[in-house]
């Protein structure tokens, strides 16, 4: 149907002018490329939450054939084009995320020490590096118990966002 | 190995196997939450830079303009080319001699009501620390010192070459600073943390001293005391913002004439004097180059080394026009082939529909286009020309053939001069190549390639720059070949960019320090700097975009010819005009 088609056209059209915008953002010699380490961060600001091994093949889809460091604004935009159509890499609910923590929280107190999280991300997953757990810590962590009360922390973070 | 074993190692699994998941999840979940705080800590950082930049452009546009109006003139009768002299020339009152430039300070009576520092020369170390303890404790230093300083200071830079050549022999260690900025208090926590100057700390300041902070006089008198005490071993490098045209528009005039009302004319006209003399670079064991803007792929370290650099008395683009070469180069424009591409002026209409300087411009056209030679004195030189009857000349209005780039005139030609505005405004880029900076006005980007070429031509090991602001102070690129280092913390808003210095070793390794005059934002998280600093771009934007609002408004009701009051996403367009 030519309504269905326009739509699907105009929605193409609004995912091309964001994913400009934000690749706009790191394009730095405003040459239409940006450097390949700022790719995760332009696809999670679209809204995908990719983990880094997702993160790694899509940056070897979009890389040229001799990798230089950099990526085209030609290669990505169709790529990522996709992934948004395609609702791909989609971020977890709330809950799920909740329920993430009860997990590591196997005696249900409502709480993680410092040094069990510490533990769990930089041991486990896909672990952090030593600034990135410094930089959450700092602000996950209540300095009174240094404990992380997980579901505050949520709270905090998802009102942050909006 | 019986059943309850493997039931409970597959239990043991399955439990693992979740806290691996649940652990993979929450991190990809923190991943995007701080990909998404980078993305708008960018977004105001870009708001903040724009408006920064912007601010340039029209100035230096708005210099364009009027230098366009001056160059198309055509003086009808005598009485209008003294006029048009007259109105470069800065100085109007007839050349002041020596002797007279002496009395300026002798003159001036200090009250005995007056508590602030009393200066007297030859400066002993003892007072420069006091000075600075007197602008911590907010004293202003008295209008008869600070000419008296500026004059003894002009006295020792005339003395000093165009490149500065350092030891590591003499002194363990010396430390470079970048911009400044009139942030006082940064000035002085880097005394406080890495000590006050002294023969065996060699400091090296590499200019914008001055503009946009509110302390920029207390920091020169600072930074000049310190020279005069320690000439050998306190250097200065000259910025884009040492230049009294910049002053005009950045905030320095400003604070001189509001700091003091009655002698700030006169203190301006004297720095303007002890800008001119700032010297240009400074060479560390000739293997590390210290300079405030960039290099480009003209730079040439032997002609910056022997040039008159008094003679640039501004950067700020300056096309003053001799009246028979005016002729010579209409028809220079006529037969030249369309394939060299030169930018139509902003204010003229455009063949194409761009906004500013149409592409990039190769480097030889620049040149081409730029290359009138000058017999207007251009910001004023004429007081200062070593040549009397030159000055006179000059004076009495166009017509000194000779005027430009021959020894002993008044004027750098046009060569000289954009040596020294490059080293001043350019920045480097991460692609190849050298093009014009479009984004300042003046100078160019510069890309690795060129690092490379000027460092392997002279043998150099590493450039060190400031001129651009930097989230943690300073910045690598080009492989590490360039070193940018930015001292003013908290530049565009608090909590916005930390400041760094950095010293050099005797193996020349550059060590970075960094620091946040403001204790506050230290404690803050990223997020909460992040949420502060937006707040600030996006007041910012808006009182802007209240300033500009009728014109606003003006170009929103073009696009709405329906005058339904609705706009689409073209406002956006009409909001970068």
């Amino acid at each position: 149907m030519a309504d269905d088609r326009d739509r699907e056209e105009a929605v193409v059209a609004e995912f091309h002018k964001k994913i400009k915008e934000a690749f706009e953002v790191f394009d730095h010699d405003s040459n239409n490329t940006v450097d390949v380490r700022e790719i995760g961060t332009i696809m999670r600001s679209l809204g995908c939450c990719p983990s880094e091994g997702e993160l790694h093949d899509l940056i070897a889809e979009v890389e040229d054939e001799e990798p230089t460091g950099y990526i085209r604004f030609e290669k990505f935009l169709p790529v990522m084009t996709e992934i948004l159509l395609e609702r791909r890499y989609r971020p977890v609910p709330e809950d799920v995320l909740l329920h993430a923590f009860e997990v590591l929280d196997s005696a249900k107190r409502g709480f993680l020490t410092k040094e069990e999280l510490i533990k769990y991300m930089t041991e486990e997953g896909e672990p952090f590096s030593q600034e990135e757990m410094e930089e959450m810590l700092s602000a996950a962590i209540d300095p009174d118990s240094n404990s992380i009360h997980y579901r505050d922390y949520i709270t905090m973070m998802v009102i942050d966002e909006h | 190995m019986g059943s309850g074993t493997s039931a409970q190692h597959h239990f043991a699994f399955q439990n693992a196997e979740k806290a691996f998941k649940a652990a993979a999840l929450i991190q990809r979940w923190y991943r995007r939450y701080v990909a998404r705080l980078e993305m708008r800590r960018r977004c105001t950082w870009s708001i903040f830079q724009s408006m920064e930049y912007a601010g340039q452009q029209d100035h230096v546009k708005l210099h364009d303009f009027f230098s366009y109006l001056m160059d198309h003139f055509t003086p009808s009768s005598h009485n209008e080319r003294d006029f048009l002299s007259r109105m470069f020339t800065e100085e109007r009152f007839p050349q002041d001699s020596e002797a007279e430039r002496c009395c300026d300070y002798e003159s001036i009576e200090v009250p005995d009501s007056y508590a602030g520092p009393r200066l007297s020369f030859p400066l002993l170390p003892d007072h420069a620390t006091a000075l600075v303890e007197a602008f911590r404790l907010k004293q202003q230093l008295h209008a008869r010192y600070v000419l008296n300083l500026l004059y003894e200071t002009k006295k020792h830079l005339v003395q000093l070459p165009n490149i500065n050549r350092v030891s590591t022999c003499y002194s363990e260690e010396i430390t470079v600073c970048g911009d400044l900025h009139g942030q006082l208090d940064d000035l002085i926590f880097i005394f406080y943390k890495n000590g006050l100057p002294s023969p065996e700390r060699v400091y090296v300041f590499n200019g914008d001293f001055v503009d946009r902070g509110k302390d920029s006089v207390e920091i020169l008198m600072v930074l000049f005391a310190f020279m005069l005490v320690y000439p050998k071993e306190f250097h200065l490098n000259r910025g884009n913002h040492e230049d009294h045209m910049v002053n005009l528009r950045y905030g320095f005039t400003k604070e001189v004439m509001n700091k003091y009302k009655i002698h700030g004319k006169k203190i301006l006209r004297t720095l303007q004097d002890v800008f001119r003399w700032l010297p240009l670079a400074t060479l560390v064991d000739e293997k590390v180059l210290i300079l405030h803007g960039g290099v480009s792929d003209t730079t040439d370290l032997e002609l910056l080394d022997k040039l008159d650099r008094h003679k640039v008395v501004s950067t700020m683009r300056c096309k003053a026009r001799k009246e028979g070469e005016k002729q010579a180069e209409e028809k220079e424009q006529a037969t030249q082939t369309s394939a060299a591409e030169r930018p139509i002026p902003w204010f003229l209409p455009q063949k194409q529909s761009r906004s500013l300087p149409a592409s990039p411009l190769r480097r030889g056209d620049q040149a081409r286009r730029a290359g009138r030679s000058c017999s207007i004195p251009c910001g004023g030189a004429p007081g200062r020309s070593a040549d009397p009857e030159l000055g006179r000349r000059q004076q009495a209005g166009l017509g000194a053939p000779s005027a430009c780039g021959a020894p002993g005139a008044a004027e750098p030609t046009q060569e000289e001069w954009r040596q020294v505005t490059d080293i001043l405004w350019s920045d480097p880029m991460a692609q190849e190549g050298c093009k014009a900076n479009t984004v300042r006005g003046e100078g160019c980007y510069f890309g690795p390639d060129v690092t490379e070429q000027l460092l392997q031509k002279y043998n150099l090991r590493l450039l060190i720059r400031s001129h651009e602001c930097k989230p943690e102070g300073y910045e690598f690129c080009h492989s590490r070949r360039v070193l940018t280092i930015f001292s003013a913390s908290n530049y565009y808003a608090v909590g916005s960019n930390r400041g760094a210095y950095v010293k050099l070793g005797p193996a020349l390794t550059p060590h970075i320090v960094q620091y946040q005059a403001n204790k506050a934002t230290y404690t803050l998280t990223m997020r909460q700097r992040i949420s502060r600093v937006e707040e600030s771009a996006l007041r910012a934007l808006r009182e802007k975009l209240f300033a500009h609002s009728s014109e606003l408004l003006g170009e929103f009701k073009k696009y709405d010819a329906g005058k339904t009051g609705l706009v689409s996403s073209q406002l956006c367009h009409g909001q970068e005009k």
